[in-house]
């Protein structure tokens, strides 16, 4: 790799061992993919995707440490994925005890870590910083050293920006060093689509459906999608941002999409249009049969399959401000049809610290408060992430919640039945 | 002995027992219960890898196409490379998945003790051969002989 005469020292250890290492790091890793140089980092912001104090992480705490001890914090202010624990979701005595006082027991020596890295503010944790509300929305053509996989693949398809589908740790080493190695979707050749997605359904695809059938299809490749524009238009406005957003997320859990083009909708696609597709890019077919085989697909990992849920959780990725308002629009009608007046499982929108400050001065939050739905800044996914909830009956609308844990999936619409009216 | 040859990852040479896994290696859901709940012996949690469930992955020579899951993979491998719950290699049929190289590399470069040895770009033959319970022994340059 070639590597400018600042890089170069910075890797013979000119800036101390650590920022050696770093440097090490990163050269190593960008080599392993055919990286020839490496590139500023250009972000305004760094995104975290470790903000969990689990005491599995100690390892992590201790490099975090280093890094501090050795004062090569790089300046680059950062958010992070939301927080694992929130006292407004339902858990008993025991989850309590478990969540507070041995998984997480070590939360708040890591927040104190972040804070002197560059937390952007105390209440920085979500997975979605590119909302307008939280301040972490990067710029087209900037690049990136994120690693929280719905991020990355929204900055890069719907923002413009570039990143890598990186890991956990090399996110802080990219920001240490203000580099990172260039390839995949750092370069123009990385971003053509691989794949061309024809959409032929007979209503609007459920978002998270869509993305989990591309995402198991394509996996790692970029999918230049066709068909989309009777059901998203061509604006990026807050409706087709928040499809996106949950569409996106769901390539990039139940695949390892990092960019996908919408024709005629996201920047790339609008500016070069079908010159983004690459020669010989396979062909795949979405109609209404195909995403009923995808969804039948799921397996149902309750130990009772017929068991009734305790919780449902929406917003993995967290909820939009569009998302919320309309929601509360949706419960309190269904509420109403089933003559119900409050929900009859205890359900959670999780959205950002941000969104849920602004939500909170609006008219809908009252009204969603008087259905019994709770709001919360959680991560759903690591609220999970425990054989106590593991076993739980929960259920979601969230295709990445369904991968990573026992969560059973279901769409918008059954979803908001089961809250309003029960049922299996 | 068949003998098969890839790129070496992080450097090292080991013998072990092989662990073979067709599918994707979701490293979160493998690795959770080793790391989290005291399993010392590795025991893989991932419900959906059939080949892999329930086996200890400790000291295995770990055979697999690519690893699969969260974006936390690679911090994951860190993790459980520095509290000694690893396989004693891992051995990739495919060229290394971007969470998995992180994973290599930040263990190889950070950290001290017991190198975990890995190769990648073994070949499909390589994975259609090596069968769980045979004898792998990783060389320096990234041979990789089995059997």
């Amino acid at each position: 790799m070639y590597l400018t005469d600042e890089q170069q020292a910075m890797l013979n250890g000119e800036q101390g061992e650590v920022m050696a290492k770093v440097m090490e790091t990163l050269v190593r890793y960008g080599e392993l993919f055919g990286a020839e140089r490496l590139v500023p980092v250009t972000g305004k912001h760094n995104h975290l995707v470790t903000s969990f104090g689990l005491k599995m992480m100690t390892p992590v705490f201790d490099l975090m440490q280093k890094i501090l001890d050795a004062g090569v914090a790089s300046g680059q202010t950062f958010s992070v994925d939301p927080r694992p624990v929130d006292k407004a979701v339902p858990a008993n005595f025991l989850q309590n005890f478990i969540f507070n006082k041995i998984m997480y027991a070590t939360q708040d020596f890591y927040e104190g870590q972040l804070e002197k890295l560059g937390l952007m503010g105390k209440d920085a944790f979500t997975c979605t910083c590119y909302m307008d509300e939280v301040g972490n929305k990067p710029e087209k053509g900037d690049i990136l050293s994120w690693a929280e996989s719905s991020a990355v693949v929204y900055a890069n398809s719907v923002l413009g920006a570039r990143c890598n589908r990186n890991s956990g740790i090399i996110d802080l080493m990219g920001s240490i060093a203000g580099y990172v190695p260039e390839f995949g979707l750092l370069t123009d050749e990385g971003r053509k689509a691989t794949w061309v997605v024809e959409v032929r359904t007979s209503k609007k695809p459920e978002a998270q459906l869509l993305g989990s059938a591309i995402g198991m299809k394509v996996m790692e490749a970029v999918p230049y999608i066709k068909g989309m524009e009777p059901w998203l238009g061509t604006e990026l406005n807050d409706a087709a941002c928040t499809y996106l957003k949950d569409f996106g997320a769901a390539t990039a859990s139940n695949g390892a999409v990092g960019l996908y083009h919408i024709a005629g909708l996201t920047p790339e696609a609008k500016e070069q249009g079908e010159a983004l597709i690459a020669d010989n890019a396979q062909v795949y077919v979405i109609d209404d049969a195909e995403l009923q085989r995808v969804y039948d697909s799921y397996p149902v990992i309750w130990k009772n399959k017929d068991a009734k849920p305790k919780l449902c959780f929406m917003g993995c990725p967290h909820m939009s401000l569009e998302q919320l308002k309309s929601w509360t629009d949706k419960v309190e009608a269904a509420l109403k049809a089933a003559g119900n007046s409050k929900v009859v499982i205890p359900t959670v929108f999780t959205a950002a610290p941000a969104v849920l400050a602004k939500f909170e001065k609006t008219e809908y939050a009252p009204r969603l408060k008087a259905t019994g739905v709770i709001t919360s800044y959680i991560c759903p996914l690591m609220y999970m992430n425990n054989p106590l909830c593991g076993s739980m009956p929960v259920i979601t609308s969230s295709n990445k919640l369904r991968t990573y844990t026992t969560a059973r999936y279901y769409t918008d619409d059954e979803i908001l039945m089961q809250i309003t009216k029960g049922g299996k | 002995m068949k003998t098969f040859k890839g790129r070496v990852v992080a450097p090292g040479t080991v013998t072990a027992e092989a662990l073979v896994s067709h599918g994707g290696l979701n490293t979160l859901a493998s690795f959770q219960k080793a790391l989290q709940f005291g399993d010392k012996k590795a025991t893989c949690g991932d419900q959906n890898n059939p080949d892999l469930y329930g086996r200890q992955m400790l000291g295995k020579a770990l055979c697999l196409p690519m690893t699969i899951g969260s974006t936390t993979g690679g911090l994951v491998l860190y993790c459980a490379r520095a509290m000694e719950r690893t396989p004693a290699c891992m051995l990739f049929s495919r060229p290394i998945d971007s969470l998995a190289a992180a994973g290599a590399i930040l263990a190889d470069v950070w950290l001290e003790g017991t190198p975990m040895p890995v190769v990648d770009s073994l070949g499909d033959e390589f994975l259609e051969y090596v069968k769980t319970g045979m004898t792998v022994t990783v060389k320096e340059d990234g041979v990789v002989e089995v059997g």
